[in-house]
């Protein structure tokens, strides 16, 4: 087993996913001789080949655009956008293709691809690298939005995803790419996509988040159960759609109080529809209210003031004090 | 150091059936009688299925649709080139060409009455892709499917269409410009019928031609007369060749006139002539292809009435079939959201179903 950071993790799930399927490409803007941007697809073009490993033109829509067509006609291709900022240009495909064409055809055609993209703050880019719009993707039907924390889970969702019949558009904490490293087995290994995981069992509160806020989110757990003594139930959400309603009703029935951990902007983000879900699911056993922690519905600050945006260990803490004080 | 000429472009223009219905000796593919009258066959299919949708949807049995009449002698010979294994990538004025490649007409029927049934094929294989009413993102997938092709070495390719509005699409360019760079067997050809709705050609783009537009993605061109079957047939069969023998992909300008309204839901006269639609009848391509058959003395009006009896018998048929009352569970949707079942869409498929007036699930 190697200990390996995120970015390390995906390459892993890439290479051996192509290795084991050779329906199985990657395509974006400088995959290939570059390894990518972040160097997640670094050694797969003198592996496999530039048929397989593909340089595209800058083309968000006709990278996904192609995507779909590859996937009609029997390959998996794993589209890569360089970064979140410029994947708008592909929504096009996503709502009106990628998403929906199982359910206009009934079954008949299905896509079997994966479009990957780095998202999120935390990492002095320049502007339009920094956004979390999860929502903006999950909130079409029949959209899988995966969103991993670390590169364990990182690697078993890749895998998961490419293997699936349907698309998958898989986002990653960039922030999370070299933040830390975990054991990552050589040998392979899935997580579902679609269910939550429950990080850590508790009883008094239920902690949920995603991505790069999943760090911030644990620190500030393990700080204030030391300090009163608190039990923390934590549930890393890891796919934001379809939402796995069921871990998340389960856990707040059983500790009455929940505090949600957002990068995103708060109005209208998969924070709003958790708190939803816990209205409609687990509302009398609610203590108190459900508190949101996110993001501001201001646009994105550019990185010198990026820090003070976006949540911390203090925040969260002083959110979950307040949520069991309540 | 003076300034020099570093590139130079043409764009061809190919007719081969003249408006009288005299073909050019020498371009003439001389296509054997039976190509020539299973050719017009569909052209007469699809004109009258054509017609009687128009019927249905005044008489509201049908829903939204855009009619086909004079773009016939494009999708149909295109079609025919195909083999088995190609993919038809239609924006949503190839009627003829889908029934060609195997589209039950019942299914055209379908779709545009509303039910997702229409789009769903009798066999998979057929490698129709449904309709795309968004335009554009078509030329894209067609690029990919012709990659995968080109990955497979199958052989195979994919034809795509797509409209004069939609040359002025995001998606036609990076459409055109991915097969470009993958020398991908990708043949695309633009139906430019002169109008986008009510937006002429003129104001479409200040391109010359649409066919150079192609031209800047490295690919061969040419503009052809797409009310002239033959001119059709020759520069789609060429191009299909040339993308079969993995010499990439190639741009056709088929030039012809959208004769009757963009959908059901607009009026012409809104924004152009009559005047100018007359002469736009008087260039169509069935009257054409008619001549020609007549000048080779393979037709006639006894045989041309007996085709128009026999078209109208298969329309009725399928009309029929269309209207007889399907099962249709109303709760589908939830069927296929994703690939299987999910507890958050069973559950809304419950509360779905009995909310539903009097509990019934039927079409």
């Amino acid at each position: 087993m190697a200990k390996l950071n995120m970015v390390q993790a995906i390459n892993l799930a890439l290479a051996q996913e192509m290795a084991n399927d050779d329906s199985v490409l990657v395509m974006g803007q400088d995959v290939g001789v570059d390894g990518g941007v972040f160097r997640a697809t670094d050694g797969l073009l003198e592996r496999f080949g530039q048929k397989r490993v593909l340089d595209t033109p800058l083309a968000e829509s006709g990278i996904v655009g192609s995507g779909v067509g590859m996937a009609l006609a029997g390959l998996k291709p794993v589209c890569e956008m360089q970064f979140s900022g410029f994947s708008y240009m592909m929504m096009g495909q996503f709502e009106a293709h990628v998403t929906r064409l199982r359910a206009r055809t009934l079954g008949q055609l299905n896509l079997p691809m994966v479009i990957r993209m780095p998202y999120g703050g935390g990492v002095r880019a320049l502007e339009h690298h920094s956004e979390s719009r999860e929502v903006m993707y999950a909130h079409q039907p029949g959209a899988r939005v995966v969103i991993p924390s670390g590169p364990r889970n990182a690697r078993a969702l890749l895998l998961a995803a490419i293997r699936d019949p349907d698309p998958v558009l898989f986002m990653e904490p960039k922030h999370s790419y070299r933040a830390f490293r975990e054991e990552v087995p050589e040998q392979e290994e899935t997580l579902p996509i679609g269910k939550a995981h429950v990080v850590q069992e508790g009883t008094d509160l239920t902690l949920i988040s995603w991505g790069a806020m999943m760090r911030p989110a644990l620190k500030a757990a393990a700080r204030i159960e030391k300090q009163r003594g608190a039990s923390i139930e934590i549930i890393d959400l890891l796919t934001i759609a379809p939402m796995d309603h069921e871990t998340i009703a389960a856990s707040v029935a059983k500790t009455g109080r929940c505090v949600v951990v957002q990068e995103a902007p708060r109005s209208f983000g998969p924070s709003s529809e958790i708190t939803a879900v816990i209205n409609d699911r687990a509302f009398l056993y609610l203590e108190a209210p459900v508190k949101r922690l996110t993001g501001y519905d201001v646009v994105t600050p550019y990185f010198g003031r990026e820090k003070s945006y976006l949540p911390g260990v203090d925040k969260v803490a002083q959110g979950i004090a307040e949520t069991l004080d309540f | 150091m003076p300034r020099k000429q570093i590139a130079k472009f043409s764009v061809p223009h190919v007719q081969i059936l003249a408006p009288d219905g005299t073909a050019d000796a020498k371009l003439d593919p001389g296509l054997p009688a039976d190509t020539l009258l299973a050719m017009y066959r569909w052209m007469r299919l699809a004109r009258a299925l054509d017609e009687r949708m128009l019927k249905l949807q005044r008489q509201g049995r049908l829903g939204t649709f855009p009619p086909n009449a004079g773009q016939e002698a494009i999708s149909i010979p295109a079609a025919m080139l195909m083999r088995d294994g190609d993919w038809f990538v239609g924006a949503f004025r190839e009627l003829g060409g889908r029934l060609v490649r195997g589209e039950p007409l019942t299914a055209v029927l379908d779709y545009y009455n509303g039910w997702e049934e229409g789009n769903v094929l009798p066999d998979k294989e057929l490698r129709i892709l449904p309709t795309s009413v968004v335009i554009g993102c078509q030329i894209e997938h067609a690029a990919g499917l012709a990659y995968a092709a080109q990955y497979k070495e199958s052989g195979e390719v994919a034809l795509a269409f797509i409209g004069d509005g939609g040359t002025s699409e995001g998606g036609f360019h990076e459409g055109l410009n991915l097969a470009g760079v993958w020398r991908a067997p990708l043949v695309t050809i633009i139906q430019n019928n002169q109008w986008a709705i009510s937006i002429p050609r003129s104001q479409q783009t200040a391109s010359e031609t649409l066919a150079q537009k192609g031209i800047a993605y490295g690919m061969p061109v040419v503009q052809i007369d797409g009310n002239d079957p033959l001119a059709v047939w020759v520069a789609v069969g060429e191009a299909i060749e040339r993308a079969r023998r993995g010499e990439g992909p190639t741009l056709i300008e088929a030039v012809t006139y959208r004769l009757m309204m963009h959908t059901t839901a607009d009026d012409p006269k809104k924004y152009r002539t009559e005047d100018e639609e007359k002469r736009a009848w008087e260039l169509e391509p069935l009257l054409r292809t008619r001549k020609y058959l007549e000048n080779k003395e393979i037709w006639d009006q006894d045989r041309e009435q007996a085709l128009l009896d026999e078209v109208k018998a298969r329309v009725d048929a399928a009309v029929a079939e269309f209207e007889t009352p399907k099962e249709r569970p109303l709760d589908a949707p939830f069927d296929h959201v994703y690939g299987t079942a999910h507890p958050n869409i069973e559950a809304q498929r419950r509360e779905f179903l009995a909310g539903l007036e009097g509990g019934g699930a039927r079409g």
